[in-house]
């Protein structure tokens, strides 16, 4: 076969190649609706990076700062929203005049999906475009990953997903759900409501095995039983194995609770629903399925099924309001708002708020200072950044109904003080964090337990 | 009993799924000796043509609605053959005989597919669209005149370089004119949604348990797929100078027959296959730019396991591979030995891999074991076809 190949023919094809990707990149520029740097206000010549010291980046008319996450890859399709919302508080901000007089100017990375990519870009964001703050991270693993470089450089990370706890670092201020505030409470309604017996399910990595530690540790203090717990790789689709078990565990139905990330979860629900598994037997709680995720798993897989979240598209609230309009404004009448997009959201304005308090945006140290205490009236309703560098915020539960938004069925009075270290785990009972005293800091024992 | 019967449709089901997804690599792969590595992306075109079907029968309403994965099926086959085929023409072809050099070029287009599914719109299909016909149109006109072998090597560079500019050109341009309707990604990177028809959603309900219809659909599905590739293969023309292509390339090509005819068929035909294993995952799991990474190593394993070549191997690997999967990973395996008290040790070896994650590592030390004593899989290639 291979004498049809001649090397005139070879690179005559080879050329075509070339051109054509050549092609594929000079379309696909202006269509990118991720990945470009639309918010870039068009000063950039101004901003002249200063090599004296390297935390100084912010001395021209903008200030830089990074965005990471992944846009493409099996976490693209909850990451890219995130994204979004994080261009659209830059976008307001920059409108009402940007910070301490400046214009805001997002430099956007791609993590791939990938967590060692994570950590690269960050070092680039850091040391290559010198931004003062990087807004980035999803899944626990890639937070886990850029940890190291975000204190051995100590730069400023500010993560916006609710996550497992049992961290607490200096250079990395969280704004999603501990979880006291997301899974611990969501644990007690199941408990009152639903059933004692418990079957956990969850992707392989990271976030589920340790949200599932402190479960099994809650049951065992309040009474309740772990009856069974899988895991299943990221990506993977085949659930029927996990079906069985929890079939063969719960003949007579009880309380799944599940933490899948990404694909899994359609694969999990469809197959749930073939299976006969329904919510009236088995209702099933995630931590994971927000209002974006409904809309992509098919909400008549899930009607009936609970999530644990801090904010709803549902929270009613002036606050709540506007910003849904805006974001629909901005991105479509057909999109949702979830939780991790508002925490996204807010945590850029936190960020803004700390940076014109401590009135600079290169000390870093100044601005960790100023960022805890500040307060902020977001969609959810007030949140409080505490001296652990979590906020504060209100607990919802919600089931999803036919439209793929959630009725909220329970939630808190107000906002609830997180906790860093969890105090079902032995190995963390008696600890917590503290960043507003040098002589306490990541871990000190509370007095008195 | 019923536990039995249970245990039995999970398995093939289990396998059913890894079979139609390894199916048309048995051809490409098996037959052609074709690694490529594009097959899950070849699987996930089939997917998301099952989604534009599904959007295209949308308004319609029921009762038409439910019936639209009868035509997303042969659709999905149509789009991947086609893209099948023009893989073979464009890249495959001059690459016969050389299986690394394979590996890594499909291994590039099914990046390139990922990220086309990413950020194709209007603008981008109108550009290559140009392209191909200036470039390919010039070519043509190339080949017809008399003196091209003087002025070849010159005018294809000008004509690449002239073609590309225009088509980008153009293509900036009506980016710009026309709005955010042209620029807006079909699909964009997010995962989409498919909905299975209300028929396929339940299951039947046989005392306690219900075995899904979504299930059921796609083994009698792989069934039929099966039956359909045994009979081309076997009883047709075609099929016919297939399987003697495969078996004699030298001697085939000198009796008359069109190789590079049957070579492409050969490819367009595992190609679609790939389409309707897309479609059918859509009834199981979620439809995005990387659903084809999720299949590709399990439908190489089972290729492999089976005997590269033998389409019988293939569904028998299907199956093993399918139950076992399903017997270790629910923990059945340990259930049924745990009343025998001598088998207590390895009743806790069962448990212990009684994960997903787990079990998956048990299936692959397995036919790591399996392949150290039959190296060429079950049914091993003998006679003249092994030297191919």
């Amino acid at each position: 076969m291979s004498e049809g190949l001649g090397r005139r023919k070879f690179l005559l094809y080879g050329s075509a190649a070339f051109g054509s990707s050549f092609l594929l990149k000079a379309c696909a520029s202006p269509s990118g609706d991720t990945g470009s740097q639309e918010t870039t206000p068009g000063t950039e010549e101004g901003a002249a990076p200063e090599t004296a010291a390297p935390e100084v980046a912010a001395s021209g008319d903008t200030i830089k700062v990074g965005i990471l996450h992944s846009l493409s890859g099996t976490m693209a399709i909850s990451e890219t929203t995130v994204v979004e919302a994080e261009k659209l508080a830059i976008q307001e901000i920059n409108a009402a005049g940007g910070v301490l007089g400046k214009q805001i100017e997002a430099i956007v990375e791609d993590g791939a999906s990938d967590w060692p990519t994570f950590a690269e870009k960050a070092e680039k964001l850091i040391d290559q475009d010198q931004v003062v703050v990087i807004f980035g991270c999803w899944t626990s693993a890639s937070r886990k990953a850029v940890k190291d470089v975000f204190e051995s450089k100590n730069h400023m990370l500010w993560y916006p997903v609710q996550y497992e706890g049992q961290e607490c670092s200096k250079n990395i201020f969280y704004t999603g759900a501990a979880p006291n505030q997301q899974i611990e409470p969501a644990v007690d309604w199941l408990l009152e409501n639903k059933g004692t017996e418990f079957f956990l399910v969850g992707s392989d990595y990271v976030f589920p095995r340790t949200a599932n530690t402190i479960i099994k540790e809650q049951l065992i203090a309040k009474g309740g039983t772990t009856v069974g717990e899988d895991y299943l790789p990221l990506g993977n689709t085949e659930v029927t194995p996990i079906i069985t078990k929890i079939q063969q565990a719960l003949p007579n139905g009880g309380v799944i609770f599940n933490s899948l990330n990404g694909d899994s979860n359609v694969a999990f629900f469809k197959q749930m629903q073939g299976a006969g598994l329904t919510p009236d037997l088995y209702p099933v709680m995630s931590v994971s399925i927000a209002e974006e995720e409904v809309r992509q798993i098919g909400p008549e897989f899930l009607v009936g099924h609970y999530a644990s979240w801090n904010y709803f598209q549902t929270v009613e609230s002036p606050e709540n309001q506007k910003w849904v309009n805006d974001f629909k404004a901005a991105y479509g009448q057909d999109r949702v708002t979830n939780d991790p997009m508002e925490a996204a959201y807010i945590m850029v304005y936190l960020w803004k708020q700390a940076v014109e308090q401590a009135g600079t945006a290169d000390d870093l140290e100044a601005v960790r200072q100023a960022a805890i205490g500040q307060a902020f009236a977001a969609p959810e309703g007030p949140v409080t950044m505490n001296a652990n560098h979590h906020l504060s915020k209100t607990v919802r539960i919600g089931q999803v109904r036919d439209d793929g938004l959630f009725d909220i069925v329970w939630s808190t009075d107000g906002p609830i003080a997180p906790q860093a270290w969890n105090q079902y785990v032995p190995a963390t009972k008696g600890f917590a964090c503290d960043w507003s005293d040098p002589t306490k800091g990541e871990k000190f024992p509370i007095e008195g337990v | 009993m019923l536990n039995l019967f249970n245990a039995i449709f999970n398995g093939i089901s289990i396998g059913s799924v890894l079979l139609i997804a390894a199916l048309g690599l048995a051809i490409v792969f098996g037959l052609m000796g074709v690694i490529n590595l594009a097959h899950g992306e070849l699987m996930m075109l089939g997917a998301y043509s099952t989604f534009v079907v599904q959007n295209v029968f949308k308004p319609l309403g029921d009762p038409l609605f439910s019936t639209y994965i009868f035509f997303a099926l042969p659709i999905a086959f149509i789009v991947a053959a086609i893209a099948g085929l023009i893989l073979e023409r464009g890249v495959i072809r001059f690459l016969y005989g050389r299986p690394l050099e394979t590996l890594l070029a499909t291994w590039g287009v099914s990046l390139i597919l990922r990220q086309f599914v990413r950020s194709v719109n209007w603008v981008l299909v109108i550009g290559i669209l140009i392209f191909c016909l200036l470039f390919f149109g010039a070519y043509i006109f190339l080949k017809r005149s008399p003196d091209r072998d003087r002025i070849k090597s010159w005018f294809l560079g000008l004509l690449l370089l002239i073609s590309t500019g225009i088509a980008t050109t153009s293509s900036i341009l009506i980016a710009q004119l026309g709005g955010i309707g042209l620029t807006r990604p079909w699909f964009s990177a997010r995962n989409v949604d498919v909905t299975a028809p209300e028929w396929l959603r339940g299951g039947i309900q046989i005392s306690t348990i219900q075995f899904p219809y979504s299930r059921i659909f796609i083994i009698i599905l792989t069934l039929i797929c099966l039956m359909g590739i045994y009979w081309f293969l076997n009883r047709s023309d075609w099929g016919l100078k297939i399987r003697s292509v495969t078996q004699n390339r030298t001697m085939s090509a000198c009796l008359g027959i069109p190789t590079n005819q049957v070579d492409a068929l050969t490819f367009a035909l595992g190609s679609g296959l790939a389409g309707i294993a897309g479609c059918a995952i859509t009834l199981l799991g979620s439809v995005g730019p990387n659903t084809g990474q999720n299949y590709i190593v399990d439908a190489f394993m089972v290729v492999v396991v089976g005997g590269v070549g033998n389409l019988f191997g293939t569904v028998l690997a299907a199956l093993v591979i399918g139950t076992m999967n399903y017997l270790i990973g629910s923990g059945i395996l340990a259930l049924i030995l745990s009343p025998i008290e001598a088998l207590k040790p390895l009743t806790d070896f069962f448990t212990f891999f009684a994960t997903t994650s787990m079990a998956k590592v048990m299936v692959f030390a397995l036919i790591i074991a399996f392949l150290q004593v039959k190296p060429s899989g079950i049914f091993p290639q003998k006679g003249r076809t092994a030297e191919l």
